[in-house]
C-alpha cells in the first residue's frame, strides 16, 4: 500500500488556485465542485424561501405581486435544478468511482464540462433580478416554475433567460448520466458483479437512466415555448391551432420523473447510513434493487395525475389514478426494507443518523399524502392548494434534502479528513425537525380550508396559520446556517482527525481509503470477493 | 419597546386580526369547507376514509421505528443481528402482509370510491336543468346565463387601501365582488369553461370542484348546490399579477328568489342598453364623465397600471404623463407608434383618437386586452375622460358616448 502510494505520488500533482478547478477532470474535485455550488444555490433559494414567508407572514402586500411571483418562480426552479440535482450528482461523482474500485469516472473531461455548464445556468436564472434593478427587463421568470403556456408565451424575457438556463442545466444532466452509466457498465473492480453493486450506486444508475428519458421532452417543450414566443408559430396558442395542455403533459413528463430523479439517489444513500450505525448489513438489497427499477419504470407512466383539473377523459384520470397508486407499493418496500435494516441493530445516533431517521418520517408523510392525492376527483380540492405545496415539501425537503444532508455529514470526514461538530450537527437536525414541520403542517390545514398556492395575499382566516408557518420557516432557515459553520469548520481544518472507517459500523470500499482519500484512489483496482 | 409599541407590533403582525376571521366564521379556520354538492360530499367522505387510514398507517409504522429507535440501540449493550432477508418462509409471507394490505386499500378501499367518484364527476349532462358559461380573463371572471340573455363581470371589490393595509380589513377580504354568480338551489347547473387569455382555474371549496379553464378549449363540470349561502373561492391557477385578486363568489338562493333575481337582470341589462344607446345622443360633463370613469378604472384598469395611476415598472406603463417607462422593445414600439412615448421614454398623453382605439381593441402582442365588448361607450368614454385629466394630466379632453360610438362604426367598415 505504502510503496504503491509511493509510486503515484507524483500523479497527486495539479494545478494550484483557480486553474485547479477550471481544468480539473478529477473525479474528487469535481465531487466538491458540485456540492459546494449546491450549498451556495440552497442558500440562495432559501433566502427567496425566506421571503416567501415574511410576504406571507401577514394578509397585506409588501412585496408586490410581480415581485413575489418572480420569487416563488426562481425560489422552485434553484432548488429543484441548481441545489438538490447537483448535491446528487456531486455525490455520484465523489462516491460512485470509489464504491465501485475505479480509479476516476469513465469520461473525466466531460465530466469537467457538465459541472461547468452549471453556474452559467444558475447565473441566468438569477441574473434578471439584478438586470431589473439597473432598470433592464422586468425582472426573472414570474410563471410558476412549472411555466405553464399561454402565461410563460406573455412572460417577459426572464423567461427566455430561464429557457436558456434549462438548455444548459439539461445538457449538464446529460452528460454526467452518461458518465454515470458508462462508468457504472465499465469500470467496476474484478468481482463487482451489478447485483454486488453498493445501493447507492444502483439508486443512480436508475436515476441517470431517467435523466436521459425524460430531459430530452423538457428540451423539446421549452424549444417550443420559444419558438411560440419569438418565432410566430402556434404550439401552445389555441387560435393557431396549437393546444395550452401540450405543455402541461410534455413539462410533467419531464416533471414527475424529476421528483425521483430527485429522491432516488437519497433513497439509495439512506440504507449506507442506517447500516452504518445500527451495525448491522442492510436488509433487502435485491428488493430495494427492483424497487428502484419498479419506481423509475411507474414514474414515467403517471404524469397526468398532475393535471387532474385540466379537464381529462374518465378513461385517463382512472389510468392515472390507478398506475399512481401502483407506485406506493415499490416505495412502501423500501420503507419496509429501511425498518428491517435498523430492527434489532445496535444503534447509536450521530448526526447522518438522525438525519436519516428524520427523512424516514418526513418522506413518509410526503408519501403518504401523495397517496390521498392520486384520487383524481379529491384531487380536485388539493390541486394547487397549500395542501399540495405541504405534501411536496415533505416528498422534496423530507426526502431529497434530509438526505443530502444525513450523506453530506456521513462523507464529511471521509472528504475533508476532520470529525464535524457533533453537538452543532444535532442541533442542527433538531432545529430543522421543528422548523420543518411548524412550518408545513400549518399548510396542510390552509390547503383543505381552500388556500390556493402562488397568491401574495390572502383571505383573513387563513392569517394564524400562515403566521404560524411563517415563523417555522425562519427557524428552519435559520437552521441550516449551522450546516454551514459546520462546513466552514472542517474546512478550515478543525476537528478531530478521522479515520479512514470513520464510523464505527462504515462498510464500503470507499471506508478503505484514508480520510482524506489521496487525490487518486483505486489505481489499482481491489478485487471483490 | 414599550407594552404600546409590542401591542401595536402584534396587532399589526396579524395576531390582532384574530378577532375578525372568529367573528365572520364561528368555524376553526382549519376545517373542511361544509359540502354543499354531491361531488364535494363524496370526496369529503373518500378524504376522511384517506386521511383516516394514513394517519393510522403513520402511527403504527413510527411506533414500531420508536420501539426499535428505544430497545435497539447501543447503549442498551444490544448485539446487532446480520439477517438481511427473510429467513424462513412464514417470514417471507408475513412480510408480504403489509404490502397486500396497502394493495387492498389502495384498489379498494380507495379505489372503488374514487371510481365512482370520477364517473360522476364526469357526468355533466344528464338531468343538467341549466347552463352556466364560465369565462376567465386577466383578472376577473365572466358570467353568461345562455338561455336567459344574461351576461355580466364579477371582479374584486375589495378595495385597494384594504390591501396596502391603510383601511380595516372586510371580513371577506379579497373574496368580495361586484357581482357574484347567482345560481338557483336544487338544480343540476352545468358549468362551462373558457378562458380569454391564459388558464384558469375556477375554485370553490365547499362545491368540491375545481376546474381549469383553458384559452380555446371548453372545459365543465356540474354542480347541484343543496344549501342556499353566499360560497367564496377563488382562482386556483398562476394567472399573472392578479392571480390572488380573482375571487370567485356565488349567491345560492331558492328558486323563487332565482327567478326574481333573473326578472331584475333582464330589467338591469335593457335599462344599461337603454342607457347605452341613449348615452350616445346625450352630453355629458366632464365632473360627470370623471366621476364614473374613476369607478370604471378602478373595476377594470387599477389592477395593472395601480390604483395611482404610476404603473408597475417594466410591466405596465403608467397613465400619469411625464414619467419615465422602459419594456420590451415590443411593448414600446407599440407605444411610441400611438403616441404615448417620447424616445427618451418617457409616457405623455398620445391622440385621443389612439387612446379610444387602445381601450376598445387592446394592444396585440400586449397585456393590453380589448375592453370593446365588456365595457358600453359611456364607460370608456367616462374612462378615457377620467385618465386625461387625473393622475397630474390636465389635458381638459371631454370624451362623450357618442365619439366612442363613432370609432366603433369606423371599425366596423371594411
Amino acid at each position: 500500500m505504502n510503496a504503491a502510494h509511493a509510486h503515484d505520488a507524483h500523479h497527486d500533482e495539479h494545478p494550484r488556485g483557480i486553474s485547479r478547478w477550471l481544468f480539473t477532470t478529477n473525479h474528487k474535485d469535481i465531487g466538491r465542485l458540485y456540492i459546494g455550488f449546491s450549498v451556495i444555490m440552497f442558500l440562495v433559494g432559501g433566502v427567496l424561501a425566506m421571503l416567501i414567508r415574511t410576504e406571507l407572514l401577514r394578509p397585506t402586500l409588501m412585496i408586490p405581486p410581480e415581485i413575489y411571483n418572480q420569487i416563488i418562480t426562481v425560489h422552485g426552479l434553484v432548488m429543484v435544478f441548481a441545489a438538490v440535482m447537483p448535491a446528487t450528482t456531486g455525490l455520484a461523482n465523489y462516491l460512485i468511482p470509489m464504491m465501485i474500485g475505479a480509479p476516476d469516472m469513465a469520461l473525466p473531461r466531460l465530466n469537467n464540462w457538465g459541472f461547468w455548464l452549471l453556474p452559467p445556468a444558475a447565473l441566468l436564472l438569477v441574473m434578471p433580478f439584478f438586470l431589473m434593478l439597473f432598470g433592464i427587463g422586468n425582472g426573472a421568470i414570474d410563471t410558476g416554475w412549472t411555466m405553464y403556456a399561454p402565461l410563460s408565451v406573455q412572460g417577459g424575457m426572464g423567461v427566455d433567460f430561464a429557457i436558456f438556463a434549462i438548455y444548459l442545466m439539461a445538457m449538464s444532466s446529460l452528460l454526467s448520466s452518461i458518465n454515470v452509466i458508462v462508468t457504472i457498465f465499465n469500470m467496476r473492480a474484478p468481482g463487482m458483479s451489478m447485483m454486488k453493486m453498493p445501493v447507492f450506486v444502483w439508486s443512480w444508475l436508475i436515476t441517470a437512466f431517467l435523466l436521459i428519458a425524460v430531459f430530452p421532452p423538457l428540451v423539446a417543450g421549452v424549444t417550443m415555448l420559444f419558438a411560440d414566443r419569438h418565432f410566430g408559430t402556434h404550439f401552445f396558442n389555441a387560435a393557431g391551432g396549437g393546444d395550452p395542455v401540450l405543455w402541461e403533459h410534455l413539462f410533467w413528463f419531464f416533471g414527475h420523473p424529476e421528483v425521483y430523479i430527485l429522491l432516488l439517489p437519497t433513497a439509495g444513500i439512506l440504507p449506507h447510513i442506517l447500516s452504518t450505525f445500527s451495525r448491522k448489513p442492510i436488509y433487502g438489497y435485491k428488493a430495494q434493487v427492483y424497487s428502484f427499477w419498479a419506481i423509475g419504470a411507474l414514474s414515467v407512466v403517471v404524469w397526468a395525475h398532475h393535471m387532474f383539473t385540466s379537464g381529462m377523459p374518465v378513461g385517463a384520470q382512472l389510468y392515472f389514478m390507478y398506475s399512481t397508486m401502483a407506485i406506493s407499493i415499490p416505495v412502501a418496500i423500501l420503507f419496509f426494507c429501511w425498518f428491517a435494516t435498523i430492527w434489532q441493530g445496535s444503534m447509536t445516533f450521530e448526526t447522518p443518523m438522525l438525519f436519516a431517521l428524520g427523512y424516514i418520517v418526513l418522506f413518509g408523510v410526503g408519501g403518504l399524502t401523495g397517496l390521498v392525492l392520486s384520487d383524481a376527483v379529491a384531487d380536485q380540492q388539493y390541486h394547487n392548494s397549500y395542501f399540495l405545496v405541504a405534501h411536496f415539501h415533505y416528498a422534496l425537503f423530507g426526502g431529497p434534502v434530509m438526505g443530502i444532508i444525513a450523506a453530506t455529514y456521513y462523507y464529511l470526514p471521509k472528504i475533508t479528513g476532520r470529525m464535524f461538530n457533533e453537538t452543532v450537527g444535532k442541533w442542527h437536525f433538531w432545529q430543522t425537525m421543528v422548523g420543518f414541520n411548524l412550518t408545513f403542517i400549518p399548510q396542510f390545514f390552509l390547503g383543505i380550508a381552500g388556500m390556493p398556492r402562488r397568491i401574495p395575499d390572502y383571505a383573513l382566516q387563513f392569517a394564524h396559520l400562515n403566521m404560524l408557518s411563517s415563523i417555522g420557516a425562519y427557524i428552519l432557515g435559520s437552521a441550516q446556517l449551522l450546516l454551514v459553520y459546520n462546513l466552514i469548520q472542517v474546512m478550515r481544518g478543525v476537528g478531530k482527525k478521522a479515520t479512514a472507517q470513520v464510523w464505527e459500523g462504515a462498510r464500503g470500499l470507499e471506508f478503505t481509503v484514508p480520510s482524506p482519500p489521496p487525490y487518486h484512489t483505486f489505481e489499482t483496482q481491489p478485487v471483490v470477493q | 419597546m414599550s407594552a404600546r409599541k409590542v401591542l401595536a407590533l402584534l396587532s399589526g403582525s396579524g395576531l390582532g386580526a384574530w378577532a375578525v376571521p372568529q367573528a365572520a366564521y364561528a368555524r376553526y379556520p382549519w376545517e373542511f369547507p361544509t359540502p354543499v354538492t354531491p361531488i364535494a360530499k363524496e370526496t369529503l367522505w373518500v378524504h376522511n376514509i384517506f386521511l383516516g387510514f394514513i394517519s393510522i398507517v403513520f402511527v403504527v409504522v413510527l411506533s414500531v421505528m420508536l420501539y426499535s429507535l428505544f430497545f435497539h440501540r447501543k447503549s442498551r449493550g444490544v448485539k446487532p443481528a446480520n439477517f438481511t432477508a427473510p429467513r424462513t418462509k412464514l417470514q417471507f409471507a408475513l412480510s408480504i402482509i403489509p404490502f397486500l394490505i396497502l394493495a387492498f386499500v389502495d384498489y379498494v378501499v380507495m379505489g372503488i370510491p374514487a371510481y365512482h367518484a370520477v364517473l360522476a364527476s364526469a357526468n355533466t349532462r344528464s338531468g343538467a336543468k341549466m347552463v352556466v358559461k364560465v369565462t376567465g380573463m386577466q383578472w376577473k371572471w365572466q358570467y353568461q346565463y345562455p338561455g336567459l340573455h344574461i351576461k355580466y363581470y364579477s371582479t374584486i371589490s375589495t378595495p385597494q387601501a384594504q390591501i396596502h393595509d391603510l383601511a380595516r380589513k372586510n371580513p371577506h377580504f379579497l373574496r368580495q365582488v361586484n357581482h357574484p354568480l347567482v345560481l338557483p338551489v336544487n338544480e343540476k347547473i352545468r358549468v362551462i369553461l373558457m378562458s380569454k387569455d391564459v388558464i384558469h382555474s375556477w375554485w370553490v371549496p365547499a362545491f368540491g370542484v375545481k376546474e381549469d379553464s383553458i384559452p380555446g378549449f371548453l372545459r365543465e363540470t356540474w354542480l347541484k348546490i343543496d344549501k342556499p349561502g353566499v360560497y367564496r373561492g377563488q382562482c386556483a391557477e398562476l394567472c399573472g399579477v392578479g392571480h390572488a385578486f380573482m375571487p370567485v363568489v356565488v349567491d345560492a338562493v331558492s328558486d323563487d328568489q332565482f327567478k326574481q333575481w333573473v326578472g331584475q337582470e333582464q330589467a338591469r341589462e335593457r335599462a344599461q342598453k337603454a342607457e347605452e344607446a341613449a348615452a350616445t345622443s346625450v352630453t355629458y360633463t366632464e365632473a360627470q364623465l370623471v366621476a364614473r370613469g374613476q369607478k370604471v378604472f378602478t373595476g377594470n384598469c387599477a389592477a395593472c397600471h395601480q390604483p395611482s395611476g404610476m404603473g408597475i415598472p417594466g410591466t405596465f406603463p403608467p397613465i400619469s404623463a411625464g414619467h419615465p417607462f422602459s419594456a420590451a422593445p415590443a411593448m414600446i414600439a407599440k407605444l411610441r407608434s400611438r403616441g404615448f412615448i417620447t424616445p427618451a421614454g418617457r409616457i405623455v398623453e398620445g391622440p385621443v383618437a389612439n387612446h379610444i382605439g387602445i381601450v376598445l381593441d387592446g394592444i396585440a402582442g400586449t397585456p393590453m386586452p380589448a375592453f370593446g365588448s365588456s365595457l358600453s361607450n359611456l364607460d370608456i368614454a367616462s374612462v378615457i375622460t377620467f385618465e386625461r385629466n387625473s393622475f397630474g394630466n390636465h389635458t381638459g379632453d371631454v370624451i362623450q358616448p357618442a365619439q366612442v360610438q363613432a370609432a366603433r362604426a369606423a371599425a366596423q367598415k371594411p
